[in-house]
């Protein structure tokens, strides 16, 4: 039996500019004909959540960088979302966690989270991604944890 | 968006809790078709019942009057699995089972800019599923290795078959796996860290 075939693809000269990833946001009527920038089932509500500024710059935030409370209380006067993920934050959580904890899509968390971090509420630990010289002792971390499973 | 008040989240079980020393996180991805096994190689061997982040799509319906627009645009919601393994006292592994269409991906910011690597699950039923993900790996330079999921009625080609076919260069790793068994999946990001590690040894050389 022979396989089907596939051809061999090269790296692109420049790695394309990831477009941005999508925002509930701005645009709440699509006006200006964007794909993919408006909430899920309840746009309003999404629009709401976030503050709906539609300049505010959003946190750098990875799947894997992990979040930590800086106060036991919740201080009054904040969104009960943020509140939430507050209380999860309590030991370190990573981004994915929060989103899958909150059920909340990971750009509404990113937008909560930035806030909390303009606010000083929250610590984020950033992950340590693949460099152009990948660092060996890192991998060797890695590894070593992986033989102990 | 129904959104629960806060006493009703639930969060991690008492022993999900990472130790206040964790530092630092990194990712790995496994990528592939539908039903070619992510999910059970991400639970085989997490710490934590695989957990899921939602991401939602949104296209303007077509064709369609837009003063409407609101209502004419559907919305995908697109999952994924991740799975935990705490590597030490300050270092997280996380893995992630990411759907194969490459238009998903940039839903979660640097998913696979941040990755160390990936490993591509291929189905040997459906080989051809998993072209279009290696070409894409390829053009973004994410180094990764692929891993066969050895269902039981799939076929079993030799690996230099397998290379020929998937057009592999000899330095890439093809390895078999059964992604339900734990020491299968471990074995397979084993290969994936090793070869990720000889990488770091050429380039540190060059």
């Amino acid at each position: 039996m022979t396989p089907p075939q596939r051809r061999r693809r090269r790296p692109r000269e420049r790695p394309p500019e990831p477009p941005a990833p999508p925002s509930p946001l701005a645009h709440p009527e699509g006006s200006e004909g964007e794909e993919g920038r408006d909430g899920p089932r309840n746009p309003e509500r999404l629009y709401v959540l976030t503050g709906g500024g539609e300049d505010t710059d959003r946190a750098e935030v990875d799947l894997v960088t992990l979040v930590v409370a800086r106060a036991a209380v919740p201080p009054p006067g904040i969104q009960p979302e943020q509140t939430a993920l507050l209380r999860l934050c309590g030991t370190p959580l990573s981004v994915a966690e929060i989103s899958a904890y909150l059920h909340l899509p990971f750009s509404v968390v990113t937008v909560l989270l930035t806030e909390l971090l303009a606010a000083g509420l929250v610590r984020a630990r950033a992950p340590i991604a693949r460099q152009a010289l990948p660092d060996r002792s890192l991998l060797e971390a890695v590894m070593h944890g992986l033989q102990k499973l | 968006m129904d959104f629960k008040s806060s006493d009703t989240v639930t969060g991690p079980r008492a022993g999900d809790h990472l130790p206040h020393t964790a530092q630092a996180a990194v990712k790995i991805v496994i990528v592939g078709g539908f039903g070619v096994g992510k999910t059970t190689m991400v639970g085989s061997v997490s710490e934590i019942r695989p957990l899921t982040t939602e991401e939602t799509m949104t296209q303007a319906g077509i064709g369609v009057d837009d003063d409407y627009g609101a209502e004419t645009k559907t919305a995908t919601t697109v999952a994924m699995d991740f799975g935990r393994i705490s590597l030490t006292d300050q270092l997280v592994l996380y893995l992630f089972g990411t759907p194969g269409q490459e238009r998903f991906w940039f839903l979660w910011n640097g998913l696979f800019e941040g990755a160390l690597g990936a490993v591509v699950l291929v189905d040997t039923r459906r080989l051809e599923a998993g072209f279009d993900v290696i070409g894409r790996l390829e053009e973004r330079g994410v180094p990764f290795v692929v891993a066969t999921n050895e269902f039981p009625d799939a076929p079993r080609y030799p690996v230099e078959d397998l290379r020929a076919a998937l057009d592999l260069p000899e330095e890439i790793p093809i390895v078999r796996c059964d992604a339900r068994r734990r020491a299968s999946s471990r074995d397979t990001l084993m290969t994936l860290m090793r070869f990720l590690h000889s990488l770091a040894m050429t380039s540190t050389r060059s």
